[in-house]
């Protein structure tokens, strides 16, 4: 009796917890439905009582939203794949090769856990400026296709392969490109994958870079996109929330189908870090 | 040499081919020795021109900037030695700003992970439905800075954003959110507690997953209640835990920028103006590049400091055990 009553008690305070921490979702869901008059009025309301599909198609043509995903899809999946192509590589000469100076080079990569990407901002805008790469997705992409935290993150894993697997290769002839290749990699899918999941994510979300080095409008991404939905004079709240909603919604399928993914790979960095 | 050999005799002879044979294989041996150095250089080259373009050559070209005075187009005009270092430290804004950032870390860091904490406490139970819940307090973490400000910019609109709504619901009186310079640090606080909660949740959560059951049974064997329990069992074996949420939450919050940047722009009166926002403003507002990087300098130091502190921390604890 008194464990039911706990539970139900437990039950009341996450709910309520879920609730008020899922508000802003929610509100955006709700406002990006709403017609124009009802999204404005005073006092607001806390449920939709009209059902505005159109909001979402006339976003569409009010700012080039599609341009703005087109352009973050695109910027996302290519610094994944890089990131996937070079941390995978950097990870395997870490973790199953030997060379002089390995241990130096280690703590090379280590030093660049310690430097903030803030700090660099400046030299690489000028740098980024000098090759006339402002406005194009080689400088939106190229800075970030190499990263220590993917490198660690896979060559965590890499170690983690049974040595026997390696001696057998060995054995059968097989040298580190094709071991690499044709072993290690389709044996690595969950890290790879983890790596996936947030190595887009954060290219989806980032802000201060795309604001610094994109100027015209059909290079925007939908982060800087969304933020100046509201600095328009004649868009309304309905809009701007469509905007935000389908900005916020392939975050959202990621979580889904991405959490215990997504979770994995920060437990590896907090036990890394 | 074949001449030598016959003069030598059977037995030298056979030792002399073992010794070529062993030539020959200490050889090939530093041959694939060489090969496989040239083959990790290849596979560690992508990383380390990058690493060399965009981490390494920028620290150093931040140092060089910071020495020096820049004209607004970027190019270095004089050496100033550290005159701009001086200049930020007299003046009166800068000191300000690091005031306004350590205020809001002291606003996040607590709050955020006490939430975070009970959270976690709480779902850590096998009933059913936890994992909804779960999910719930995940979800946080995947939506963007820039989305989730602008959200929340509306849900502080002085009239028709639903916080004051609500307050007048219980007749209290509107709050200026963000336009008051009292009221705008502690919401952009708010909302960054908000953001910040996701990551917070999940990393001590599966801090708490970690702790073995059998050291839970063994407690509720001797009696303890639940919050007993939580306070001599599980606080000190999440402890690393919650440091390592810490130092990132601290690190974080001297990062901050794109809630500033959409909710307040460092405003009203530099109320909310902390540090990134004040190198963002100085390097790509002004055009002192080289003030800037003196900034972004100091920011490096704070945020090295803190990460040793913490890798002295981890050190020690490995020690212990």
């Amino acid at each position: 009796m008194k464990g039911r009553l706990h539970s139900t008690l437990l039950y009341v305070l996450l709910t309520i917890a879920a609730a008020l921490i899922l508000y802003p979702v929610i509100y955006t869901f709700f406002m990006a439905v709403m017609s124009p008059e009802e999204a404005s009025a005073y006092p607001p309301h806390f449920i939709p009582h009209s059902f505005h599909l159109a909001n979402f198609t006339e976003v569409f043509e009010i700012v080039p939203i599609a341009a703005f995903i087109g352009n973050t899809f695109l910027i996302s999946g290519l610094t994944m794949i890089g990131q996937l192509i070079t941390a995978s590589l950097a990870a395997y000469a870490f973790a199953k090769m030997e060379f002089k100076g390995k241990n130096f080079i280690f703590s090379m990569f280590v030093a660049t856990m310690m430097i903030p990407w803030e700090v660099t901002i400046i030299p690489n805008y000028l740098t980024v400026r000098s090759w006339n790469w402002l406005d194009t997705y080689q400088g939106l992409t190229v800075p970030f296709l190499a990263t220590a935290f993917g490198t660690f993150l896979l060559r965590q894993f890499f170690l983690q392969l049974p040595k026997e697997l390696f001696e057998a290769a060995r054995m059968d002839g097989c040298g580190h490109i094709r071991y690499f290749l044709f072993h290690v990699l389709p044996l690595s899918r969950p890290a790879l994958g983890t790596l996936a999941v947030y190595s887009f994510l954060n290219m989806y979300n980032s802000y201060l870079w795309p604001l610094l080095i994109t100027n015209s409008e059909n290079m925007r991404t939908v982060q800087i996109g969304i933020s100046m939905l509201e600095f328009q004079e004649s868009t309304s709240w309905n809009l701007v929330f469509a905007g935000t909603a389908l900005v916020i919604l392939p975050s959202l399928l990621l979580l889904v189908f991405g959490l215990k993914q997504l979770v994995r790979g920060m437990a590896a960095g907090a036990l890394k870090g | 040499m074949s001449e030598l050999n016959k003069s030598m005799g059977l037995g030298t002879r056979s030792r002399h081919l073992a010794s070529s044979k062993a030539r020959i294989r200490t050889s090939s041996l530093k041959i694939q020795r060489l090969r496989e150095n040239a083959l990790a250089y290849t596979f560690l080259a992508p990383s380390l021109i990058l690493f060399a373009v965009f981490m390494f050559y920028p620290m150093l070209k931040s140092v060089y900037l910071s020495l020096h005075s820049t004209d607004p187009a970027g190019n270095v005009a004089a050496y100033v030695g550290l005159d701009n270092f001086a200049v930020l430290f007299s003046s009166g804004q800068f000191l300000q700003g690091i005031k306004v950032t350590l205020l809001f870390a002291l606003l996040t860091v607590p709050a955020g992970i006490l939430l975070a904490l009970v959270l976690a406490a709480l779902t850590h139970s096998k009933l059913r439905g936890m994992r909804i819940f779960q999910f719930a307090f995940s979800l946080p973490m995947v939506l963007s800075v820039g989305s989730s400000a602008v959200i929340w910019k509306f849900l502080f609109h002085p009239t028709l954003g639903m916080f004051n709504y609500v307050l007048s619901l219980l007749h209290i009186n509107p709050v200026p959110w963000l336009t008051s310079p009292d009221w705008a640090l502690l919401s952009v606080a708010i909302m960054t507690i908000w953001m910040n909660l996701g990551f917070n949740y999940i990393i001590l959560s599966s801090g708490l997953q970690g702790i073995p059951d059998d050291m839970y049974e063994s407690a509720k064997m001797d009696g303890a209640g639940p919050l007993i329990t939580f306070w001599r069992i599980s606080m000190p074996l999440l402890s690393p835990t919650i440091f390592f949420v810490t130092v990132v939450s601290i690190i974080g919050a001297f990062q901050s920028f794109a809630q500033i940047n959409i909710l307040t722009k460092g405003g009203p009166v530099n109320s909310t103006n902390v540090f990134v926002y004040s190198i963002y403003q100085e390097a790509f507002v002004n055009f002192r590049f080289g003030t800037g990087s003196a900034q972004a300098i100091v920011l490096f130091v704070v945020i090295l400091l803190l990460t040793m502190i913490q890798f002295k921390w981890v050190e020690r604890k490995v020690h212990y055990q």
